[in-house]
């Protein structure tokens, strides 16, 4: 037996051996990334979260005007106001104090970018988490209730964000967008369905 | 040729964020130390795949644990549903749960694999004690995490699985009964027992095991691989200061054992995909309904991987020295550095005496892991007593055959067929 | 090498096996005088990839079973996705009035009251067919008899003295099992199964209550492992793919091996 040792390196094939390498190297990344999907797809929203985020139905026989009633759709409050002739008049009139009069920048489904943000003048549909920082904006509908200007909408007690009475930001409010509006649509005079629209379920 | 500033010349000039690195870190010294600079034997052959199969499984085991534990709600009146929440609304909650049950049982045919590949080739003789009975304290630490971790779904098969072990410790003298209930929590299998059972298997058993295998692979590199001849390396050594039979870790077993474990993944997809309870003996079929305290399952058998054990205690009449008998089954393995008086330490060279010992252990083991998945009754029972006695025989007697065998001469070099 | 050609030969023949999943044939339903003597070894033989048999079983399901029996663990909605039926089908022909299409499948009566008219609560069937097998089902469904001395005037040979009444009775029609005397090797008598006998017809055929019972279990199949079909389509991509990796790496490994002596 000759003292020889394990490793003979001479004729290596470089270039095969590199080929071959990376080949195996991309394959076994690609696996990786595969292998990984299952894993980031879990985080995803289960079935049952799903489930209990599906539509939401809201008899609207029940709601008076000038209330507005607060249904929850997928964990977030949901403001629908039955604005009175007298609330729905005084959304316009002040849109050189409002950052953003035409929703160009915020966010709402085609139906409701329009000066009422809605797609009845007579409902008014919006999520109800202020677009500053995440709390719950309080409704003060009356005219002059904040100060004697005021026509009418919401304010938010964290930061002073103020909104009007179709969910858009004023000048002043640490906000910059107007309230979020969800998918929604009527099936039927009377019944409000929060997370469905033409497009489907949300 | 080699001149003492030699070490400076081979490190090439490290340059930009490698050298900032390497100047806090010993990232190069451990790559050249482990990795590229570490000798193992060129003769290895299938038997030594299990080792880094082993630690894959582990940190497969791992990943998918600890996305279970996300989801999963251990609890009397919460575990079983939450199970059944990951298997049907989770997204791909189905594939990590199945992962996981087929990467448990996956671990122990690895993990005995390779413990067998130790008495094959007497890789657990001098200087490799340590190694092994760190290797074994890995085994129990293992065996401690499935058993907890298979009482989690709170099927009833969990339950009454964890009834009849636990209730083990109560054949210890004195303490066996106060110690039962301290364990448990309760005055039977209940919420507080699954809870703890949780907080162990998810974090301190893993913990434990990292450590020991951290220490296990330590001892390992001090003394090096053994090989199927069961010749020390390190004994021949080239003008270069390497054992002439050694080739660098890197790349050669880093290559060797990506093909292994990637034929490991074909088969174990094959399972995952297609027969995850397979047959029963992974995913136990009375566990697919809740624990019920009042309705045993007709047959309670332990998962496969323990019932070599379950059936050495039943196989003794007695409660409590069947318990015994059981624990001393486990523990023999640890004398084995000290019972193996063979002056050889692969089977290759040793005697009949020898491997006719192994053989007969091996069928013994085997047979009686068959015998623990049966109802303990007839001629089942009769066996089970018969290969229990050929198992604690193999370890009792080995001081003489293995000093009586008539060994066969050693070769001075590792015999390698090019491939 | 050769060991990796036999990991594709075994994975082959298990993705061929796996992806065409019903394999024997069902036992033939003949009506002859020993009908019945080897219902021990009836197989449900089922195939949950036959969708037209797992939704007439979600039908019969609906119908049959779902006054005692939940499914707790199943949305309507998933089994609508599953089984391809559309929500105003699944609201018109199998909801029970009242309940949403994402609500978990629940039956209508109350545990309590159904223990007290039983003796026990129906059992939730979301994982019956994999607690106690398809084949059980299938027998626990064809061997009721008729039986006087019990309250529910039935019993089983699946599971003797069982709670449950014969609910399908309207259907397979009433039949009677007759017994014969067997002397045991220690002297003493015991009654053993021989066969049944047809006392009276139901609405359906032999043919078609068996084809019920069938598409009945197949349901069952599918609820107890709904991700079943999923899981085995993926699995034969995840194994091709993890064969190519191999056969990749075990290039590399010959290539650097052609070094070592």
């Amino acid at each position: 037996m000759t003292d020889h040792a394990a490793l003979v390196t001479d004729e290596v094939d470089q270039s095969r051996r590199k080929f071959l390498t990376r080949a195996t190297v991309a394959t076994g990344a690609l696996g990786a990334v595969f292998a990984a999907v299952p894993f980031i797809e879990s985080w995803e929203p289960s079935e049952r979260a799903r489930a209990q985020g599906a539509p939401v139905m809201l008899d609207l026989s029940k709601l008076e005007p000038g209330q507005m009633a607060t249904p929850v759709w997928r964990r977030q409050p949901i403001y629908v106001v039955r604005r009175t002739p007298d609330m729905v008049a005084r959304v316009a009139g002040h849109d050189g104090d409002l950052k953003d009069p035409n929703s160009e920048h915020s966010n709402q489904p085609p139906y409701a970018k329009n000066p009422l943000r809605s797609r009845s003048a007579e409902y008014l549909v919006l999520i109800g988490i202020c677009t500053h920082l995440g709390c719950l904006p309080k409704q003060r509908f009356e005219k002059g209730e904040i100060y004697p200007s005021w026509p009418g909408g919401f304010f938010c007690p964290c930061h002073g964000s103020r909104f009007d009475l179709a969910g858009r930001v004023f000048e002043g409010s640490p906000a910059s967008i107007n309230l979020n509006i969800p998918a929604y649509s009527y099936p039927n005079p009377t019944t409000l369905v929060i997370g469905q629209d033409e497009k489907g379920a949300a | 040729m080699v001149v003492h500033g030699a070490a400076a010349a081979a490190a090439p000039a490290k340059k930009g964020l490698w050298a900032w690195v390497n100047k806090r870190l010993p990232v190069s010294e451990f790559i050249s130390e482990q990795l590229t600079g570490y000798y193992a034997p060129k003769n290895f052959n299938i038997w030594y795949f299990f080792g880094s199969l082993a630690l894959v499984v582990l940190v497969l085991q791992l990943v998918t644990g600890i996305f279970l534990t996300m989801f999963y709600k251990p609890g009397e009146l919460t575990s079983f549903d939450s199970v059944e929440f990951i298997m049907r609304e989770v997204n791909y909650g189905w594939l990590i749960r199945y992962l996981h049950s087929t990467g448990a049982s996956a671990f122990f045919i690895v993990v005995y694999l390779h413990m067998f590949r130790a008495l094959l080739y007497g890789s657990y003789k001098a200087p490799r004690e340590l190694l092994w009975l760190f290797g074994m304290a890995v085994y129990l630490a293992l065996m401690a995490e499935a058993f907890m971790g298979y009482v989690l779904p709170w099927g009833n098969m969990s339950f009454w699985g964890a009834q009849v072990i636990v209730n083990l410790f109560g054949t210890i003298p004195a303490l066996g009964p106060p110690l039962v209930e301290w364990i448990r929590g309760d005055y039977g299998i209940a919420d507080a027992t699954v809870n703890r059972f949780f907080a162990l298997h998810v974090a301190a058993i893993p913990l434990a095991l990292l450590l020991l295998v951290a220490l296990h692979l330590v001892a390992l590199r001090r003394t090096g691989s053994n090989n199927p001849d069961g010749i020390e390396i390190k004994e021949k050594l080239g003008a270069d200061g390497k054992p002439l039979d050694g080739i660098p870790f890197h790349p050669y077993y880093t290559v060797k054992d990506v093909v292994g474990v990637g034929v490991f993944f074909v088969l174990f997809a094959l399972i995952v995909f297609f027969v995850p309870t397979f047959g029963g003996l992974f995913l136990e079929a009375p566990n697919f309904e809740p624990a019920n305290p009042l309705s045993t399952p007709e047959h309670i058998a332990p998962v496969w991987y323990f019932t070599p054990y379950y059936a050495i205690l039943r196989a003794v009449p007695d409660q409590r020295l069947g318990a015994l008998f059981m624990l001393l089954a486990v523990m023999s393995f640890l004398f084995l550095p000290w019972l193996d008086r063979s002056p050889v330490k692969s089977m290759r060279y040793r005697g009949w005496m020898s491997r006719t010992a192994l053989a007969l252990f091996t069928v013994s083991f085997v047979a009686l892991g068959y015998l623990g998945l049966q109802p303990a009754e007839g001629l089942y029972v009769a066996l089970a007593r018969v290969f229990a006695v050929i198992y604690f025989l193999f370890f009792l007697l080995m001081p003489l055959y293995s000093s009586l065998d008539p060994v066969k001469p050693v070769p001075g070099r590792v015999t390698f067929h090019a491939h | 090498m050769r060991a990796l050609l036999a990991v594709a030969l075994l994975s082959a023949a298990m993705l061929g096996g796996g992806t065409a999943r019903a394999a024997e044939e069902a036992a033939p339903v003949e009506a002859d005088a020993k009908y019945g003597a080897d219902w021990a070894s009836w197989r449900a033989s089922n195939d949950v990839a036959d969708m037209p048999s797992v939704q007439r079983g979600a039908r019969n399901f609906a119908s049959y079973c779902m006054g005692c029996h939940s499914l707790k663990y199943e949305h309507w909605s998933r089994l609508g996705q599953d089984l391809s039926i559309p929500s105003a089908l699944l609201i018109q022909d199998l909801l029970p009035p009242g309940d949403k299409t994402t609500d978990y499948i629940l039956t209508s009566m109350p545990a309590a009251d159904a223990a007290n008219w039983f003796g026990k609560t129906p059992p939730d069937l979301s994982l019956m067919a994999r607690a106690r097998s398809r084949d059980y089902l299938y027998q626990f469904l064809t061997t009721f008899y008729v039986d006087p001395t019990r309250q529910t005037g039935a019993n089983n040979l699946r599971l003797p003295v069982t709670a449950m009444p014969h609910v399908l009775s309207e259907l397979e029609g009433l039949k009677a099992a007759v017994f014969r005397d067997v002397t045991k090797a220690d002297g003493g008598h015991e009654q053993v199964f021989d066969h049944f006998e047809q006392l009276a017809p139901g609405r359906l055929t032999t043919a078609e209550y068996d084809g019920f019972v069938r598409d009945t279990v197949n349901f069952l199949d599918y609820v107890s492992d709904p991700s079943q079909t999923a899981r085995r389509g993926l699995g034969l991509w995840v194994v091709l793919f993890l064969l190519v990796f191999t056969w990749l790496a075990w290039l590399v490994k010959r290539e650097y091996w052609k070094d070592v002596h």
